[in-house]
């Protein structure tokens, strides 16, 4: 990879700016400046983290159903089996990230070996 | 490794303090999480045609995993800057609660609030929960010094992942490359049920699965916010209504 590759170009970075990092950190400079007077278990902010936790949930979705990359190169119902199977486990072991993630990656490996 | 009592002269310099926070990083589970997260960042970015500086930049400065996915995804299946800006403050809204709880336990009475502002950028979700873990084991007066410790080891780590993510994505056989890009769908949805301790915080996880794709029939370039806000009000219904039979 070449210096240039590394960067890539500028215009990336300033869309990241725009689009990332601005609306990103912005929250975070809010409750340093009014933190002081918001109730953490007021209904207006239990509304935002159930939006917040939905919108990654359709992130996460969308991963699967419309993978990137290489990812696409896995069938559509090995890769819903993996995250089923992930997600028996993480369940069946209390809630362990680690057996879910661990399994969801096993049956997925194990789907691609067995189909060759 | 423990910390010291609370009256050692371990605790005496501030950089100390940054020592014992940096080496915290080794005390917990989550720091194995979030390798393996950035480490499917970073194939992730590989894959949807970003470089590898744009990817460390998104990790030192955006500094939120879930937001940092959402920006890729977005931009790579061709929303517009507005669209993606959108969808990562929505999902950053979060943050602001955990930075109004997690600084009270950092500030003494003499704090300045631009003391405060790199503590601030650090938190997330990890540091947030290990913030209320550690901080009752260290002083007072050397907290901020040992979450900028903590703070900056975890984002070390990350960027070596982002790193090693994206070269295995570029250099691995396909079926390796999309096993490194699945960490990322399931570190993130076990994390997220981990972390889910409320009815509305499940209903919103798995409302939020469930509609995305019925969301994403209608090609509006905003599914996202659309399955994510109809999920998210659904899931706040239930939460309510549960409040009021109580």
């Amino acid at each position: 990879m070449s210096f240039a590759q590394a960067i890539g170009d500028w215009h990336a970075l300033a869309v990241l700016f725009v689009a990332g990092v601005i609306p990103n950190q912005i929250w975070r400079m809010l409750g340093l400046w009014f933190g002081g007077g918001i109730d953490e278990g007021s209904e207006l902010l239990v509304w935002v983290r159930a939006v917040a936790t939905a919108i990654l949930a359709g992130v996460i979705a969308q991963i699967v159903v419309e993978p990137p990359g290489a990812l696409a190169s896995v069938p559509d119902t090995l890769r819903y089996g993996a995250v089923g199977a992930g997600l028996v486990v993480f369940l069946l072991t209390r809630r362990s990230i680690f057996a879910g993630v661990v399994t969801g990656e096993v049956f997925m490996l194990a789907g691609k070996w067995w189909l060759g | 490794m423990a910390l010291p009592p609370l009256d050692s002269p371990q605790w005496n310099s501030p950089w100390l303090a940054f020592g014992w926070g940096l080496r915290s990083i080794t005390q917990t589970i989550l720091t194995i999480v979030l390798f393996v997260t950035y480490l499917g960042i970073g194939a992730l970015a590989h894959d949807t045609h970003f470089s590898l500086v744009w990817a460390l930049a998104s990790t030192l400065f955006v500094w939120a995993g879930p937001a940092q996915i959402i920006l890729i995804t977005t931009l790579g299946s061709g929303a517009t800057i507005i669209q993606s800006a959108i969808a990562v403050t929505v999902s950053a809204i979060r943050l602001f609660p955990m930075v109004v709880s997690v600084l009270p336990l950092m500030r003494t009475p003499t704090t300045k609030r631009r003391e405060l502002v790199f503590a601030a950028h650090l938190t997330a979700v990890t540091l947030w929960v290990e913030c209320h873990r550690f901080l009752p084991l260290v002083p007072r007066e050397r907290r901020i010094a040992f979450v900028h410790g903590l703070g900056c080891g975890l984002v070390s780590v990350c960027l070596v992942a982002n790193t090693v993510g994206y070269f295995l994505a570029a250099n691995l056989t396909q079926t390796l490359g999309a096993a490194i890009l699945l960490l990322t769908p399931l570190s993130f949805l076990f994390s997220t049920a981990r972390n889910s301790r409320e009815v509305a915080d499940v209903v919103a996880l798995v409302l939020g699965i469930l509609l995305y794709p019925l969301a994403a029939k209608m090609s509006s370039g905003v599914d996202i916010l659309i399955s994510g806000v109809v999920a998210g009000t659904i899931a706040y219904g239930v939460h309510w209504w549960r409040e009021v039979r109580a």
